[in-house]
This record gives C-alpha cells, sequence and structure tokens, in this order.
C-alpha cells in the first residue's frame, strides 16, 4: 500500500531545496571552522604587498591592508550567519511565547495583545534597529538581540493563530479532560505541532535578519574594524570597484547565494510541511 | 467606508506617533557621545552654556515634555549641528529630492512589477513564468548596495550612459531610482504571480475565459482586480520607504535626500534631527497604510461594508 508521502519525503524531492540545504551546510561548516582552515588570520595585514588580484597564494587576492579576502570572507560569514541564527532564535522565542500566550488566553487578552503587534509593526522599525545598532555597537551581543527584538511580529501573529486553532482540537481537548497540566500540554501538544510552522518562519527570518545586519554595516553604523561581515566587506568592495573588482564580487556572490539558498529553503519547508499553503 | 472611519483612523496615529517620539528620544539620547564632541574637546564652559542653550542640561523627560510641547504647534527644534537651522528648514529642504526620487521609483515599481507577475502567473512554469520569476528571486537576495554598484559600473563607467555622480540634473535620478524600483519590483511581481494564480483558478475566471474575452483582459482586468489586495498591502509600506527616503541607495549615490540625512544626523548626534526625520518617516509609514486601506476598500467593497458593521 503507498502511503501519501510524508512531508520529509516531499522535501527531498524539491531538488532546489535540497541543494540550497547542501549549499548552506557546506558554507556554514567552513565558515565556523574558519579559525582552523583559514589560510591567513582575518586581520593580518601585508602592508607591502598591497591589494592584488586573485593568484596562488591568495586565492580570492588581497584587500587594500594586504588581508586575505579569503580569510576575511570566512571570518565575515561567521560573523552574518552568527547574526543571522541568533537574532532569529531570539525572534523566534519572543514571538513563539508571545503568540502562544495570546492564542491560549484569548478573548480580549489576545485581541489587546494582536492590537499591540499591530501597533509595533507600524513604528519605523528599521530607524529603530540602525539606533539600537548605534548605541549598543561596541557589542556584537546587543546587535543580535536588537535585530531579533522587532523581527519577531509576523512570528507572533502565526503563533497566536495556529495556537487558537490548536486549543479547540479534540486531543487538546482531551489532554485537558485527563488532567493534563497546562506545561505538559504545552510540551507535549502545543509545541510539537507548531514546530513545523516555526521551521518554516524561522528559516524565512534569516535572510531579513542577515540583509538588515548587512544594510546597517554598510552605512558604517554597525560593527567595527577589524571585526567583519560580509555587508562590510561588501562595503569596502563598493567604495574601490573599479581598481578591485574582485573585492566587490566575492563577498556579494557569496552573499546573494547564501540567501538565495535560505529562501529556497524556506520555501521548499514550507511545501512540505505546510499543507494549507501548498494546496494554494 | 465613511469620513468617520479616516477620522478615527487619523485618530489613532497620535498615540503612535507619541510612542516613537519618546522612543526614538530616549534612545537617540542613549547614543554615546554627544552632538558638541569635537576632535578637539570645547572647554568645559562652552559646551555648559551650549547644552544650557539647547536645554540639553535639563532632565531628559522636561526635555521630552517641551519637545512634545513645540511638536504640538509644528515646531521641531533647532538643528544641532547645523547653526542657525531649525529642523523644519532641514527637512523642507532634502524631502522634496527624497519624495521625486521615490515617486519615480514607485512608479518603476510597479510599472515592471506587476505586469510581470500577471504575465508570469497567465502561463505558470513555462519560460514566460520561470525567467522573470529566477530574476525577480534574484532581486531579492541582492541587496541594493550590489546592485546600485553594479549597475553603475556598466552604465556609468562601462557604457557612459548615465553619469556616475553628481546631482542636480534629471539625468542624475535615473540610476538611483531604478536601482530602488527594481529592488522593490522583485518582491512585488512575486506577490502578484502568486495572488493571481490564486484569483485565476477561480470560477469567474474561467467564466471570462469561456466567454472568450482577450486574454490580457482576463488576467489584467479580472483576475488581477482580486489578487490586488495583498499587493496593496505590501504597497503602502514599501511607498513609505521610497518618498521619505532610502538611507542605503542615497548614501549609495550622494542623493542629497532625507535618508541621507537621517544616517548623517545620527553619525553627528544630532537628537534633533534624529527625531524630526524619524517622525517623518513615521507619518508617511501611517498616513501610506491609511491610503494602502482606503484602496483596498474601494478594490474590494466588501471590506468597507465589514468595517462600518
Amino acid at each position: 500500500m503507498q502511503a501519501t508521502p510524508s512531508g520529509w519525503q516531499r522535501f527531498c524531492r524539491d531538488r532546489a531545496a535540497v541543494v540550497a540545504l547542501i549549499f548552506l551546510a557546506i558554507v556554514g561548516t567552513i565558515c565556523f571552522l574558519s579559525p582552523w582552515i583559514a589560510p591567513y588570520p582575518y586581520m593580518a595585514q601585508d602592508l607591502a604587498l598591497g591589494p592584488v588580484g586573485p593568484c596562488a597564494s591568495h586565492w580570492l587576492g588581497t584587500d587594500l591592508l594586504g588581508r586575505d579576502v579569503l580569510s576575511r570572507l570566512l571570518q565575515g560569514g561567521m560573523v552574518s550567519i552568527s547574526v543571522g541564527l541568533i537574532a532569529t532564535s531570539v525572534a523566534l522565542f519572543v514571538g513563539v511565547l508571545y503568540g502562544i500566550i495570546a492564542g491560549e488566553l484569548g478573548g480580549a487578552v489576545e485581541r489587546l495583545m494582536m492590537r499591540g503587534v499591530d501597533i509595533l509593526s507600524t513604528l519605523p522599525l528599521t530607524l529603530i534597529v540602525i539606533l539600537c545598532m548605534v548605541v549598543f555597537g561596541q557589542n556584537i551581543w546587543m546587535v543580535f538581540i536588537a535585530v531579533g527584538g522587532v523581527s519577531w511580529l509576523t512570528m507572533a501573529r502565526i503563533i497566536c493563530t495556529e495556537t487558537t486553532s490548536l486549543k479547540s482540537r479534540q486531543f487538546v481537548e482531551a489532554s485537558i479532560a485527563l488532567g493534563q497540566s497546562k506545561r505538559g500540554i504545552l510540551v507535549r501538544h502545543y509545541l510539537p505541532n507548531l514546530a513545523g510552522i516555526i521551521a518554516i518562519y524561522a528559516t524565512l527570518t534569516v535572510p531579513g535578519v542577515m540583509m538588515l545586519e548587512a544594510f546597517v554595516s554598510f552605512l558604517g553604523l554597525g560593527l567595527k574594524a577589524p571585526m567583519t561581515s560580509w555587508g562590510m566587506m561588501i562595503k569596502e568592495g563598493a567604495d574601490i570597484m573599479e581598481e578591485c573588482p574582485w573585492l566587490l564580487i566575492s563577498p556579494s556572490v557569496v552573499f546573494a547565494l547564501t540567501l538565495l539558498s535560505l529562501n529556497f529553503l524556506g520555501d521548499g519547508l514550507r511545501d512540505a510541511f505546510d499543507p494549507r499553503a501548498s494546496r494554494r | 467606508m465613511s469620513l468617520r472611519y479616516v477620522i478615527k483612523r487619523l485618530a489613532e496615529m497620535l498615540p503612535v506617533l507619541l510612542i516613537v517620539v519618546a522612543a526614538t528620544f530616549f534612545l537617540a539620547h542613549a547614543v554615546p557621545g554627544g552632538p558638541f564632541d569635537r576632535d578637539r574637546p570645547l572647554p568645559a564652559e562652552v559646551q555648559e552654556k551650549l547644552n544650557a542653550y539647547y536645554g540639553l542640561d535639563q532632565p531628559l523627560y522636561v526635555q521630552l515634555g517641551n519637545y512634545v510641547k513645540n511638536l504640538l504647534h509644528g515646531d521641531l527644534g533647532p538643528s544641532l549641528k547645523y547653526p542657525g537651522w531649525t529642523v523644519n528648514e532641514v527637512i523642507e529642504k532634502r524631502i522634496p529630492v527624497s519624495m521625486a526620487l521615490g515617486l519615480v521609483s514607485l512608479v518603476l515599481a510597479v510599472v515592471i512589477g506587476i505586469p510581470v507577475g500577471v504575465l508570469a502567473a497567465s502561463r505558470p512554469n513555462s519560460w514566460l513564468d520561470r525567467v522573470p520569476m529566477g530574476f525577480s528571486l534574484l532581486g531579492i537576495c541582492i541587496p541594493s548596495f550590489v546592485l546600485g554598484p553594479l549597475l553603475t559600473l556598466f552604465f556609468a563607467l562601462y557604457l557612459g550612459w548615465f553619469p556616475p555622480c553628481g546631482w542636480g540634473l534629471p539625468i542624475h535620478y535615473v540610476l538611483p531610482a531604478v536601482t530602488l524600483g527594481l529592488i522593490t519590483a522583485a518582491p512585488l511581481a512575486r506577490l502578484t504571480r502568486g495572488k493571481v494564480i490564486e484569483a485565476g483558478t477561480q470560477d469567474y475566471v474561467r467564466t471570462a475565459r469561456a466567454k472568450g474575452l482577450p486574454l490580457w483582459r482576463v488576467w489584467f482586468l479580472h483576475a488581477l482586480r482580486n489578487g490586488l489586495l495583498p499587493v496593496v498591502t505590501y504597497l503602502g509600506p514599501a511607498a513609505a520607504n521610497l518618498v521619505s527616503g532610502s538611507f542605503v541607495v542615497e548614501s549609495l549615490f550622494d542623493v542629497p535626500g532625507l535618508g541621507r540625512m537621517f544616517v548623517t544626523a545620527i553619525i553627528n548626534r544630532d537628537f534633533m534631527l534624529i527625531l524630526g526625520t524619524t517622525l517623518v518617516y513615521a507619518i508617511a509609514l501611517l498616513v501610506l497604510n491609511l491610503v494602502a486601506d482606503l484602496v483596498k476598500a474601494f478594490l474590494d467593497p466588501r471590506i468597507a461594508r465589514g468595517q462600518q458593521a
């Protein structure tokens, strides 16, 4: 008997999403191993050498201070990916908590909490994030939290709707009738049933967050040198693209491919695990 | 959709704007450093005099109260960095540039994004769908600060069609407007495609096709009209972003607009100017969201009735 394909099987059939996942895994692994495998320390300068194009000893060339672009690309990737992951985790934590509380309590409290989300989403959040990043600019952890702190609104809305519909499902009602504690219901029923949708929207939040960090770094308001991120490298490259195009090309290509992969992965996950969205 | 609804929405904006002002105010003052910091520090007495002159020596809540009081008279206060200029004057000087650039980009985004989306939706999974949607995904993933330099490199330096920098002539608008327009058109096309495909599965579209209406009328007049609601929802904030000045593109092309002003104000720690520009941006966002809702009610009268009930 042929069962209907599970979400995971559907996902594996989506070739673009699988390629994206593999690409992301490779880029992520290499970037996070960079302190051990990078050919040069990312801040090591070679002023006598100056900027040279790609060659045998520097695969992607060097920048104005003679620093190896490949090593900096890996280091920058580590920062950019960390910002993406950590800020998304913050957004996830706040959004899921807020959404579950609002959905579970229901009624006037839910309406009030969701009205709050509506009001927050009309605020000029980009400006506020930029200000936050200037306030906490020296502290990379605060940057994560500031970016994540404004990215949870969509998540809260979705989780609230989902929780409301879960709450009235029979297995949850049965569980309540059997005397299961609130915490037990949360852990046994809500979280497993929400996991899919959380994963999908988390994947779709990461590129937005990485873009935001890149914008702020581009404006020169984010991290401080010699720390680097893909956004900062693109900025440095754009400034001197006529003389040294390789400084712009390699970070832009890697950044765009990463965002592209994240979008493919998110769409693939949504099509595979969110039956309502895929039926549309 | 009555006048009462509009007035109610406008009244709701006031507390939101107050939140924006308060949040921005405290954040701006939490930024390390002050507007009177120089490479060579000013003498302490001068600093004190300046702080006293601008009221910066008072407790924060008093300053905030004064700011809001002046705001009610439409006075955004003096610029701290440009002596003799008020924030109102700075913004009045900058905003026409941002608005002109924003409107051109918005028109460009709509003129490219929506037809491309509808065309793609009319032949799903054909090359007419795949190729433009591939570009659109690329447009979503390439940040404007990569697209901008690439366009400059190609059209200004390589082909020499447009000046790579400078400001004042209409031709200087082309590259920044194209950058902003393409970046906005990319998600717009995808959104339009999805919604028009959704609308296209409905009976009335099939009926229209069966009646033998020209296909362009079926897709652009029948399917698009119903797929347009989410597109308008997306365009509201996008338009606010464009007309009140995009920081990145304005910084990239040295456009003397409001977006770059905001970045400069932060770097200069010009509290008053930061507050003023944020406020203008917030108002643009709220008003254009309202406009988007009104347009939606016009497109789908059911929405208007629902809100009056």
